[in-house]
């Protein structure tokens, strides 16, 4: 059942002198019944690099995310991390589900994912926010946890708002806090899902300039975005998803100033 | 309408600064017609006091005091083991297989469905005239807590609770924000750890309002207790009432102490929601 031995392990196994490849995906196909989503997607992010995906609402740019973390489950082909793949098995209605949920929940810890709507847990403040997944998923001792997550909340602006439960804040606030918390599971990826579209105008910078800083220091990201200019600016890669597909991929100079395909050039045009 | 919104606006205000909330209700006790109905009902508690017969009092304090302890151990332990059944059976209704959840809301239908007072009869005379006529059951070590009537008492309440409750924890359970389960899913939480720390303490904390009212409305359903010979405050009351054929005193005495019951539960609840603050909800 379990499929240790898909191709991806095996282009990665090689030692060489390129960035470690930090997650494959290959293949990757998605139908919500019989709508077909993600339609054979493949590609790779290496260490350091600030993947954005574009594309038009409905394209599958969010599920293509989802599929990573397997918050949703892929109909057919394979996800890994760090060269360990996904173990899927059959769902028995022509899906794919994961053969072994403690893998699936040991890659996640080192996966951080950041949401369109926040989704901080309301019932913590935000230093319980931060420290609640170091503390009851990794075993790290509280005291450490909370000098981390201290520093994290110093970090995205928040350092005299610890003690302040999640829906007192303002959603830039919370989004800066939920980026705080992705960064307390030291991920080897991070995740974003628009994590601006769900703000106020003014609201968005403060978030955009956090995320920003860590793409500076060349953290991996794989990043869904309807901020283009943002996009262009701090992606090393750029994907263009429309209908499902891959439709453009490269250097974003190269995306924005001189789109090939038709669709591509129409998209860009239709956001200047 | 109006008075809604102030209430509201008010509530913020509680939150924001509660200083200066502070101030403006003990001003509020100052208006005109307040103290006006206050004089009256000071005026009501000492013709109470001073017409009626009170006499009766110092003579049952023990026996008072026996029956509030009956009536707060039902209460609270009735209430625990209730909740206790009460989390699974929302959960299951909730997340489970077909069968489990089935069984679970046909479970709450049915306790929500029939009288207390028909439950606690069932389980009083029906169980409790069966087990005697099995000898295994006589033989071993429950038979003595089997011949009380308190256990038929407790198992009745805790059933009643945890059928109102289930169906409490379903609605709470089910009303937590599906995101945030998500976030701790995408964090590597285990099944059990996402209950454990993510959805049963949301679930929990916006059922408490409703919990409250439900615990006031438990307490105010412990004495039925009372048809099954179990000596709790109100079967006490009617002992006072039948040796000494004072009529409203008792009563009266009665609703004084539930009220004070009631008050309290009302607080510690109070104390337990604004532990954690929440806004527009």
């Amino acid at each position: 059942m379990i499929q240790e031995d898909v191709p991806a392990s095996g282009t990665t196994a090689a030692p060489s002198a390129e960035r470690a490849e930090v997650v494959r995906v290959e293949n990757l196909h998605k139908s919500f019944g019989s709508l077909e989503v993600l339609k054979g997607i493949s590609f790779t992010a290496q260490e350091g690099d600030v993947i954005a995906i574009i594309g038009g609402s409905g394209s599958g740019k969010s599920t293509l995310l989802r599929c990573i973390n397997m918050l949703e489950h892929p109909t057919a082909g394979s996800v890994s991390v760090h060269g360990e793949t996904i173990a899927m098995k059959s769902d028995g209605d022509g899906g794919l589900v994961p053969a072994d949920r403690r893998q699936v929940q040991r890659i996640r810890t080192r996966l951080a994912m950041v949401f369109q709507s926040f989704n901080l847990w309301q019932h913590m403040t935000l230093l319980g926010n931060v420290i609640e997944v170091p503390v009851h998923v990794l075993g790290v001792p509280k005291g450490e946890a909370v000098e981390r997550a201290r520093a994290l909340l110093d970090r995205v602006g928040l350092s005299d708002k610890e003690d302040v439960y999640p829906a007192f804040l303002s959603g830039g606030q919370q989004q800066r806090a939920a980026i705080a918390r992705a960064l307390a599971i030291q991920p080897e990826v991070m995740l974003f899902d628009e994590p601006t579209s769900a703000l106020d105008p003014e609201l968005v910078g403060e978030v955009l300039s956090v995320i920003r800083d860590l793409a500076h220091e060349r953290r991996t990201m794989v990043l869904v975005t309807h901020e283009m200019s943002f996009a262009r600016e701090v992606a090393s890669h750029i994907i263009f998803l429309a209908d499902g597909e891959i439709e453009e991929e490269g250097q974003p100079e190269a995306i924005f100033d001189n789109p090939k395909s038709e669709r591509l050039q129409k998209f860009i045009g239709s956001i200047q | 309408m109006r008075e809604d919104n102030a209430e509201a606006v008010h509530a913020m205000a509680d939150i924001i600064d509660p200083q200066k909330d502070k101030a403006a209700k003990s001003e509020n006790w100052l208006k005109p017609h307040r103290i006006v109905l206050l004089l009256l009902a000071a005026l009501m508690v000492a013709l109470m006091a001073f017409n009626m017969r009170w006499d009766w009092l110092p003579l049952y304090w023990t026996e008072m005091l026996g029956g509030l302890w009956v009536t707060l151990a039902l209460l609270v332990s009735s209430s625990i083991l209730g909740f206790a059944m009460a989390v699974p059976l929302g959960l299951a209704q909730v997340s489970g297989p077909a069968p489990l959840a089935w069984a679970a809301r046909g479970f709450c239908t049915m306790i929500r469905g029939t009288p207390l007072l028909l439950q606690l009869w069932l389980l009083y005379y029906g169980l409790g005239s069966l087990f005697p006529q099995i000898p295994w059951i006589r033989g071993s070590f429950i038979w003595p807590y089997l011949r009380e009537a308190w256990p038929y008492a407790l198992a009745s309440l805790t059933i009643s609770f945890a059928g109102y409750e289930g169906e409490v924890m379903r609605g709470a359970l089910a009303g937590v924000p599906k995101g945030e389960l998500e976030a701790a899913r995408a964090y590597g939480m285990s099944r059990f750890t996402v209950l454990r720390r993510i959805w049963l303490p949301r679930a929990i904390q916006r059922a408490l309002p409703t919990l409250n009212g439900e615990i006031v409305l438990q307490l105010k359903a412990t004495p039925l207790v009372a048809t099954i010979t179990v000596i709790d405050l109100y079967a006490v009351i009617s002992d006072v009432r039948q040796d000494t054929y004072i009529i409203y005193e008792p009563l009266l005495f009665l609703a004084f102490i539930y009220l004070c019951l009631t008050g309290l539960l009302v607080a510690g609840f109070r104390y337990l929601e604004n532990r954690i603050p929440t806004r527009g909800v």
